[in-house]
């Protein structure tokens, strides 16, 4: 089928693909570093959600058999609190083994006094059920220590939380650098296409009927470029994201991206493109009327 | 007759220069027909541009149509230009076009939609005589037919004022003639037409045209009917 007469009116020889490569290298890099943030704040959730409810019960006593009484009598109070999900005392053995690259295998004879642990699982991290837990563990133990794991974790969750802002500045600066190389392109082309531009003046032209014959060859490119770029980006993400669940982390599963994700960073050749047809159709006009 | 074009005491100056054009005064009459002559660099074309409004006044007044020509907003340009019709004397077709979507594009520029632009652009390639020519692209036409299709293209919107600078200049004498015949019809059909040129036999050849002589960037006749008989027209 023919383009549209009026779509024919800028020399078509005259056009390089330049923009379409640089559209393609934009999106491609926009879409790793939206990825990377969406992956963070995805993890960061994630770790939220699963750091927010857990605590540790620690109950330091040199009494072996005293110690593990009171472990079960708080296993068995706490367990009957309202928003307990999971209360469980850490292995004895296991404990031993987090012990063994410090102590060696001497170290850990049968007498040394190791604390009882004993993790719980709270359905939220609402400070109300934690007063509760806490409440009943020193009802047992007085000295008993409540160790919220979203505590010792905060610096984790804010290096997260960084990483996601980082990730959002550089889209914003990658969409501005595209909309700046499209001002550059749409003057260069403005300037290329001068005689043409004033032979459609004379005849009666509108600044905006010569706007649109750019903006929609900027906003193509855009989208074509952008989207060569994006399935590029995408392919990337999705081999990196079969990698990283190799690793069995449970941390770096967090990191993985939702089905809204994909659909977002799908979206952005789409945004580019409406944000160039925008930045196009400005800088033409606003080049055009300094001219009579 | 009412006037559709006046000048009053209208300088054109591009940037710090002297004035090319300078105390400028006349009045056309809708459909009637004018030569503009003066020697190269006198100031035809700077005359024209300020008709066909690809520039203002620097001082004076040019009323178009019966509006102050020079303090019209820049959105009101494209419709008070499409009542004008310009014949380049370099032509100024798109080369990518073909001829057809030469002749068509003022149609097109007026959002004429599509179903009606091909009528008027077939009996304009017939009326200049180049309907077979319809698909070739300017380039591959000689001067002469480069020309006709300027002139189509100038008159397919029947504009109200028929502009030409130097029509004739790269055609020869049998085309030149052919191509002011044109323009004579065009002009019994009621558009005022404007043809710059220094060719007094063409002139001659218009009996009802008045003449404006423009020495130096000012018109010395004033009153626009001015007329020199072939023989003593000055070389």
């Amino acid at each position: 089928m023919r383009d549209k007469p009026e779509r024919r009116l800028l020399d078509e020889s005259r056009r390089t693909r330049g923009m379409l490569w640089v559209m393609a290298i934009m999106l491609f890099l926009t879409v790793l570093a939206a990825a990377l943030g969406l992956g963070m704040a995805s993890a960061s959730r994630t770790l939220d959600r699963q750091l927010a409810g857990r605590l540790t019960i620690q109950l330091v006593e040199g009494d072996a058999g005293r110690r593990d009484a009171a472990a079960r009598a708080i296993a068995q109070r706490v367990r009957a609190l309202p928003g307990v999900t999971r209360v469980a005392e850490v292995d004895r053995a296991h404990l031993a083994q987090l012990l063994e690259p410090w102590l060696g295998e001497a170290g850990l004879d049968a007498d040394l006094p190791m604390p009882a642990m004993i993790d719980v699982d709270l359905a939220s991290g609402d400070t109300a059920a934690i007063d509760r837990v806490r409440a009943a563990a020193r009802a047992v133990v007085p000295a008993a220590q409540i160790d919220r794991h979203a505590q010792w974790l905060s610096p984790v969750s804010a290096f997260l939380s960084t990483i996601t802002w980082f990730a959002v500045a550089l889209v914003v600066l990658m969409a501005t650098a595209t909309a700046i190389v499209v001002l550059l392109t749409a003057r260069g082309g403005l300037d290329s296409h001068r005689d043409t531009i004033a032979v459609l003046h004379i005849l009666g032209s509108t600044d905006m009927q010569v706007a649109r014959l750019f903006q929609r060859r900027i906003a193509l490119d855009t989208l074509l470029g952008g989207l060569l770029g994006t399935v590029a980006a995408l392919a990337m993400i999705w081999l990196l994201g079969q990698q990283a669940a190799g690793l069995g982390s449970e941390l770096l599963g967090g990191v993985a991206l939702a089905p809204l994700d994909w659909l977002l960073l799908l979206l952005l050749p789409a945004a580019f493109a409406l944000m160039a047809l925008f930045a196009a159709r400005v800088a033409v006009l606003g080049t055009l009327g300094k001219t009579l | 007759m009412a006037n559709i074009v006046q000048f009053e005491n209208v300088g054109l100056r591009y940037g710090t220069g002297a004035e090319t054009l300078s105390d400028i005064s006349f009045t056309l009459s809708a459909g009637s027909f004018y030569f503009v002559t003066g020697a190269s660099g006198a100031g035809k074309t700077s005359l024209l541009k300020l008709l066909y409004l690809a520039q203002r006044p620097t001082r004076g007044i040019v009323r178009l149509f019966g509006e102050d020509a020079g303090a019209l907003p820049r959105k009101r340009l494209p419709g008070f230009r499409r009542r004008i019709g310009v014949v380049f004397q370099d032509f100024r077709l798109l080369p990518h076009l073909s001829a057809y979507d030469n002749v068509a594009l003022p149609l097109r520029v007026a959002g004429i939609p599509e179903a009606d632009v091909d009528g008027p652009v077939r009996e304009m390639l017939a009326w200049v005589g180049l309907k077979d020519r319809d698909s070739a692209k300017p380039p591959t036409l000689s001067g002469g037919e480069q020309q006709r299709i300027a002139i189509a293209r100038a008159v397919i919107t029947r504009p109200e004022i028929l502009i030409a600078d130097e029509p004739t200049g790269n055609v020869d004498p049998d085309m030149a003639e052919r191509l002011l015949h044109l323009f004579d019809s065009l002009n019994r059909l009621g558009t005022t037409v404007v043809v710059a040129t220094h060719d007094f036999q063409l002139i001659s050849r218009i009996p009802d045209a008045r003449m404006m002589r423009i020495e130096k960037g000012r018109l010395n006749d004033p009153t626009g009917s001015l007329r020199y008989p072939p023989g003593m027209a000055p070389t």
